[in-house]
């Protein structure tokens, strides 16, 4: 079975670590959120100039000034910090978020990633982005593997517009979890009762598998 | 004398001088924060031509978004567009020009044209469209392209709380690019929720120094919001 949405979240949330700073995209990415193991704490990190977002207010703690990357209302948690935009992305841009997670249209074997624009379609912009893959060593990209179409999201080559080059190593779909390395996607674990020869299909650009691909657990 | 007094009376003072073809940096993120009543008061002037910098264009209706109706904007440079309907088409039918500009890219634009660098190198958006054309340098093993900052004709901010010589505070996450549009501006109106005294604001909690204000007005903010999300109690 192909992972669900929460089991992707909850897949993700593995990589978190004690004393972790976040950020998580629009999307899937939000739900890892939901999964932050117990005792364990971590800051995330929105974009527009929050550090320690909280969960959505009730309906008496709404503040119009009070808001996420996703426009949403939200909280702050006790230790929060908010600033500027630039002062956010100088965070970004310098290396000190932990771990980025977002969501992709297509990954190539270089690590280029396509997530922003479909040329022909509605463009709304790439938002930050860009600003996010070029700044984050620690980057999980989430994205189902194939299209509804079962064509392959897993390329030798972006076909869209990059959001940017080279800076992808992990990636995680319904179907597998994946690294790219030396221009090559590795398979490092499959999802539940998902066949390492499914994956193979469903992968265009080169793939390594090991003898041996352990199957995730939940 | 005024001395350093920047209080204006009326948004016609506030946002004299504006002509057409000018630009002009916004701060707000979405509808936070967005300085409301200088967009009112651009659309009553009905100035045409005009370049926005602003990392949105505003809704239907509210925000960046009227000045559209009476096409008053010929080119936006933001990070992200299109929550409105009219934008996207005035952008189809080439009414309207678009820049998109990485979000970090466009407040770090700002930031230097404030701060006197006319030009950066970053990471962001190196091997992209966004990076065609542009002079591509190695540092330390890494790309980086050459971006320009901007600065504005004018810049129009949503503060909080200032005190009358213009040093402002802003709220939460209402703060976003307006400290940076407010350093980017050759004139840099600020609006406020409430103008105090000088000396009521504690020093050191001051967000944009009164050096980068001119015009200083109190307004009335409706603070839409976009993305109204709950839990429940």
């Amino acid at each position: 079975m192909a992972l669900s949405r929460e089991q992707m979240a909850m897949r993700v949330a593995r990589e978190l670590q004690d004393g972790y700073y976040v950020n998580l995209g629009i999307g899937i990415p939000t739900l890892v959120a939901n999964y932050i193991p117990d005792g364990m704490e971590v800051m995330l990190q929105s974009e527009n100039g929050l550090l320690g977002m909280g969960q959505f207010p009730t309906e008496d703690e709404i503040d119009a000034d009070m808001i996420n990357a996703g426009k949403q209302t939200v909280t702050a948690i006790t230790g929060a910090s908010i600033f500027s935009s630039a002062e956010s992305f100088a965070m970004i841009r310098g290396g000190h978020v932990d771990l980025t997670v977002l969501g992709a249209f297509e990954v190539d074997v270089e690590g280029n990633i396509a997530s922003y624009m479909i040329p022909g379609k509605l463009v709304k912009g790439m938002g930050g982005a860009m600003d996010l893959v070029a700044g984050a060593d620690n980057i999980f990209v989430l994205m189902t593997h194939a299209s509804k179409h079962g064509e392959s999201k897993l390329l030798t080559k972006c076909t869209l517009p990059l959001t940017g080059a080279g800076c992808i190593k992990k990636v995680l779909t319904d179907l597998a979890y994946l690294e790219i390395e030396d221009g090559k996607f590795h398979l490092k674990e499959r999802a539940p009762g998902v066949s390492v020869e499914e994956i193979i299909e469903k992968t265009a650009g080169e793939l390594v598998v090991p003898a041996e691909v352990p199957e995730m657990t939940f | 004398m005024p001395g350093f007094d920047k209080v204006v009376n009326s948004y016609e003072e506030a946002m004299q001088g504006l002509e057409d073809d000018m630009t002009i940096i916004a701060g707000g993120f979405g509808l936070c924060g967005i300085p409301e009543g200088c967009i009112a008061q651009i659309k009553k002037m009905g100035t045409k031509g005009l370049t926005i910098v602003s990392n949105n264009c505003g809704v239907d209706g509210f925000g960046l978004g009227i000045l559209l109706e009476d096409k008053q904007v010929k080119k936006m440079i933001s990070s992200y567009v299109g929550e409105n309907a009219l934008f996207m088409q005035q952008l189809l039918d080439g009414e309207l020009e678009v820049e998109l500009t990485p979000q970090g890219t466009l407040a770090e634009k700002m930031r230097a044209a404030g701060a006197g660098i006319p030009a950066f190198y970053t990471a962001t958006g190196y091997g992209t469209l966004v990076g065609e054309g542009k002079d591509v340098r190695e540092f330390d093993g890494r790309k980086y392209i050459l971006e320009e900052s901007i600065k504005g004709d004018f810049a129009i901010v949503k503060g909080w709380k200032a005190d009358r010589y213009g040093n402002v505070i802003y709220r939460h996450t209402a703060q976003n690019f307006n400290p940076m549009a407010a350093t980017a501006g050759k004139i840099t109106v600020v609006e406020v929720e409430e103008i105090v005294e000088p000396g009521e604001l504690d020093p050191t909690q001051i967000h944009t120094p009164g050096i980068y204000v001119d015009r200083l007005i109190q307004g009335t903010f409706e603070k839409r919001i976009e993305q109204r999300t709950v839990r429940d109690a």
